[in-house]
């Protein structure tokens, strides 16, 4: 297990994760999300293959309402 | 009267602008959003929900109407940047309303931070729609930067105040005259609107004042109409004020 930042809290994770698993796991809408993975952001292609390693801090956002 | 708004190489028939929040329920934002005429939306960048609970906000928008990604939350350039490149790959637009926010209270806006936002988010790109406060020499570096318009608050956000200082607005107007001018905040109620487009703005932004209000889609085509009404009045070149009066009616032939 891994010890990483998703959205400002701990999480643990499993250990052979890649983003596109992360993702998959939070039961999201398929489109108009994106994440950024300590700091950068990454590209929807790219998230499969991108591997996810201890202490990583990752942003998943989606859109709401705002002025 | 052909009179067109453009900004950014894009033709908008409407020159009222609003947002997505504090609306009390989708019906309610949808039919107000119509009845405003708007042809563009703000909506926020949020971390979704870790306990599976999303759902796509984007869904109950009118999907004929642009969506403009803002960076609200964001109290200094990096955060900014940051947002802005996360709404822009989850978008696809290069459209951005920049906001970086100086105080939680007065929810004013960081112009220093907000300059630095502007200049890195140009340089890669986007189309930067920067809120700031109504200042002419701000205003100036931010369009130097190339940000194709600038976006000067009438009041604190959502404190629908309207228009604090017609003077700086004027002077803007007057000083800026091939600028694209887009009162953003502050707007409580549609003759604020009105006011800001006989000023000389190009576009009104608004949210609270339509969300708001008690009937949203009642204030939302009273917005609509006063945007409309100030900038006619605008074009119709208005009479000068007088201190003293002058006769309406003639003053020779009344009867004595």
């Amino acid at each position: 297990m891994l010890s990483i930042f998703l959205n400002g809290e701990t999480r643990e994770v499993a250990a052979d994760l890649d983003l596109a698993a992360l993702v998959d796991s939070l039961s999201l809408p398929a489109k108009r999300i994106a994440v950024e993975l300590n700091g950068i952001v990454i590209r929807r292609a790219d998230w499969a293959g991108t591997p996810i390693s201890e202490g990583d801090r990752i942003e998943v956002v989606h859109f709401v309402g705002g002025g | 009267m052909s009179d067109k708004f453009t900004l950014a190489g894009t033709e908008f028939g409407s020159r009222l602008i609003i947002g997505t929040g504090k609306y009390r329920s989708y019906d309610e934002m949808k039919t107000a959003h119509t009845a405003t005429g708007a042809e563009m939306v703000t909506v926020a960048v949020n971390r979704v929900p870790l306990d599976g609970s999303s759902e796509s906000f984007l869904d109950h928008l009118d999907p004929k109407m642009k969506i403009l990604p803002n960076t609200a939350g964001c109290y200094d350039a990096e955060h900014a940047i940051r947002t802005a490149r996360l709404a822009r790959e989850a978008l696809e637009t290069d459209w951005i309303k920049l906001e970086v926010i100086g105080d939680p209270v007065t929810l004013l806006p960081d112009n220093e931070q907000t300059l630095d936002a502007a200049k890195t988010l140009v340089k890669e790109g986007f189309i930067v729609l920067p809120y700031f406060s109504d200042d002419l020499i701000m205003a100036k570096k931010l369009l130097d930067a190339g940000c194709p318009a600038v976006m000067p608050l009438a009041a604190p956000i959502g404190s629908g105040m309207g228009v604090q200082n017609p003077s700086n607005l004027r002077i803007m107007r007057e000083q800026l005259p091939d600028a694209v001018i887009i009162v953003d905040a502050g707007v409580g109620v549609p003759s604020d609107a009105a006011i800001a487009m006989e000023l000389g703005a190009d576009a009104i932004l608004m949210n609270t004042a339509i969300a708001e209000a008690a009937d949203a889609s009642a204030m939302g085509l009273a917005m609509n109409l006063a945007v409309r009404a100030g900038r006619l009045a605008y074009l119709s070149g208005r009479m000068p004020k007088r201190l003293y009066a002058s006769a309406s009616s003639p003053i020779e032939g009344a009867i004595t």
